[in-house]
């Protein structure tokens, strides 16, 4: 039995609106004209073969988006991705990921821990105790959606580990195997994908490792066996297949800041007043709307984590 | 009598994209399925830039290929050219209607902050006088300024070029490969320009 308090960011369970009456509604036959008839059909079979792999969630829900958000379809999270090991454009990864072998899946733990091996999916995560979250995603590239994961926070993953007193950093990488992943042919990134979080950020009630969304395991595409997922900065921070994770006194030197130090810093927050150099972060465009709408600082869960960076600039730290 | 085919073929393959993108948007439009992924203006907004800057690089083919194969092609010159600019107005009326809404703050920040859109903007800005004077009235009217104007072609394919560069996020293939035949394309011109000279001395 998970006990929890319930936060300010969280919904009444009767406001969410269930998977099923999400896809019998109207919005479906209107968002289902998005992604093309191929990948409708995909998804009609992507479906039945992950009928039998369905997530269950222990009751409580965490939700951190609005009421005025609605739930992104399933079509275009699954269909729109940025995961640059499989192919630069947005459809590359619902294409080339199918074959990802993510069974079985071992991660490396090291660092300033007391728990450092290799660990299965299972072993770091409780299967039983896993929770659904409706978060806001916002990409850098000023789109966004909102995703119901399934996962639990971070924070349980890393006590299991035990992170010693020198643990000021947690560092991630994605797996990196050119067999498997036709987009490494190509040196965009100086693979692996590599990822990081100050540790209090890692351990704030809002990050969590995603192994499921809307109520079935991750697709490839979407990051599977599991991922990250903290909501109130980029997605790219959200680093996906996740097959490392080190404990670090320094700060990692993570991908887009090693690629473009300038325009990518190691924070990420959403922030509508720290432009990046070459657009606007003022505005977004959530997929499936027409119209831009304003970004919010912290992408709207500012209440819960500024306290994270009182006294920071983060014009400066972006 | 004339034959116009081969001129009614590079009509029918310049619309090729834009038609395909209009019966796509009209799909869009209509809630049917359709190929511009989920985030259709974005696609939209690479489709026409890309366009614009193939149909540049066209436009820049004719004279050499011209010279060096001896076929008369420079009648064809101009219709590529006005391809370059109606692809390059979709993608500006893309980029101020559908982007933008015509959110004036965000779009004179981004004018004027960001090079990379200054690059595409006085680029577009520079086609006007171009696709304006493209006709034969103006042709004869304006006789050797109008060679000196249209010279500005080459600004405004290297201002799209360094445009497209600048607004990649990690993948610079397209633009580079751009870049490289633009490269080419004026290297034939210097070319051919020395050896215009060099015949000048024999004689």
């Amino acid at each position: 039995m998970l006990i929890k308090i319930k936060g300010s960011w969280e919904l009444k369970e009767n406001q969410i609106t269930s998977l099923k009456d999400y896809i019998s509604r109207r919005g479906f036959i209107k968002n289902a004209g998005i992604m093309g008839a191929a990948s409708a059909a995909s998804l009609m079979s992507s479906n039945v073969a992950l009928a039998e792999e369905s997530l269950s969630t222990v009751s409580n829900l965490y939700d951190g988006h609005d009421i005025m958000d609605e739930k992104t379809d399933i079509k275009a999270v699954r269909g729109y991705n940025n995961y640059y090991e499989f192919g630069m454009n947005k459809d590359n990864p619902a294409r080339y990921a199918q074959s990802l072998v993510t069974d079985p899946w071992r991660v490396k733990v090291n660092g300033a821990c007391e728990n450092p091996g290799d660990y299965n999916v299972e072993d770091l995560i409780d299967f039983n105790a896993l929770e659904e979250r409706v978060y806001r995603m916002r990409c850098v590239e000023a789109w966004s959606m909102v995703i119901p994961w399934v996962g639990v926070s971070l924070s349980e993953v890393i006590s299991k580990l035990k992170p010693t007193s020198n643990a000021k950093y947690v560092y991630f990488e994605t797996l990196a195997d050119p067999k498997q992943m036709p987009g490494l042919s190509r040196g965009i990134i100086k693979w692996p994908y590599r990822e990081g979080l100050r540790m209090d950020e890692a351990m704030h009630p809002l990050t969590i490792m995603a192994v499921g969304l809307y109520g079935e395991k991750l697709a490839n595409q979407n990051g599977a066996p599991m991922r990250l997922v903290v909501p109130w900065k980029y997605g790219f921070k959200g680093v996906k297949s996740i097959v490392k994770i080190s404990f670090l006194e320094k700060e990692p030197n993570t991908s887009w800041m090693r690629l473009a130090p300038q325009e990518y810093g190691f924070y990420a927050n959403v922030n509508p007043n720290a432009p990046h150099p070459r657009w606007s972060q003022a505005t977004e465009r959530r997929i499936g709307d027409f119209r831009r709408r304003d970004t919010l600082m912290f992408n709207g869960y500012g209440e819960q984590v500024a306290s994270l960076y009182s006294g920071m600039d983060l014009k400066r730290n972006y | 009598m004339k034959n116009h085919s081969p001129r009614i073929f590079l009509h029918i393959i310049s619309l090729i994209p834009a038609t395909w993108l209009f019966w796509q948007m009209w799909l869009w439009y209509n809630f049917f399925p359709h190929d511009l992924t989920a985030n259709p203006i974005e696609f939209i907004t690479d489709f026409t830039g890309n366009w614009t800057i193939r149909f540049l690089l066209l436009t820049l083919c004719i004279s050499p290929l011209a010279k060096l194969t001896k076929w008369r092609l420079i009648k064809y010159r101009r219709a590529l050219g006005l391809y370059a600019f109606s692809y390059g107005l979709f993608h500006f009326l893309n980029y101020m209607v559908l982007d933008y809404f015509f959110d004036w703050m965000l779009i004179l920040e981004d004018i004027f902050k960001r090079p990379a859109i200054t690059f595409g903007m006085l680029a577009f800005l520079l086609l006007i006088p171009l696709a304006i004077t493209s006709f034969k009235y103006f042709i004869k009217k304006m006789a050797a300024n109008w060679k000196s104007l249209h010279r500005i072609i080459y600004i405004i394919t290297i201002s799209a070029i360094t445009h497209n560069y600048m607004m990649v996020k990690a993948d610079i293939l397209i633009p580079v490969i751009h870049a490289m035949i633009l490269s080419c394309l004026l290297a034939l011109r210097i070319y051919f320009i020395l050896d215009k000279k060099r015949m000048f001395k024999k004689k």
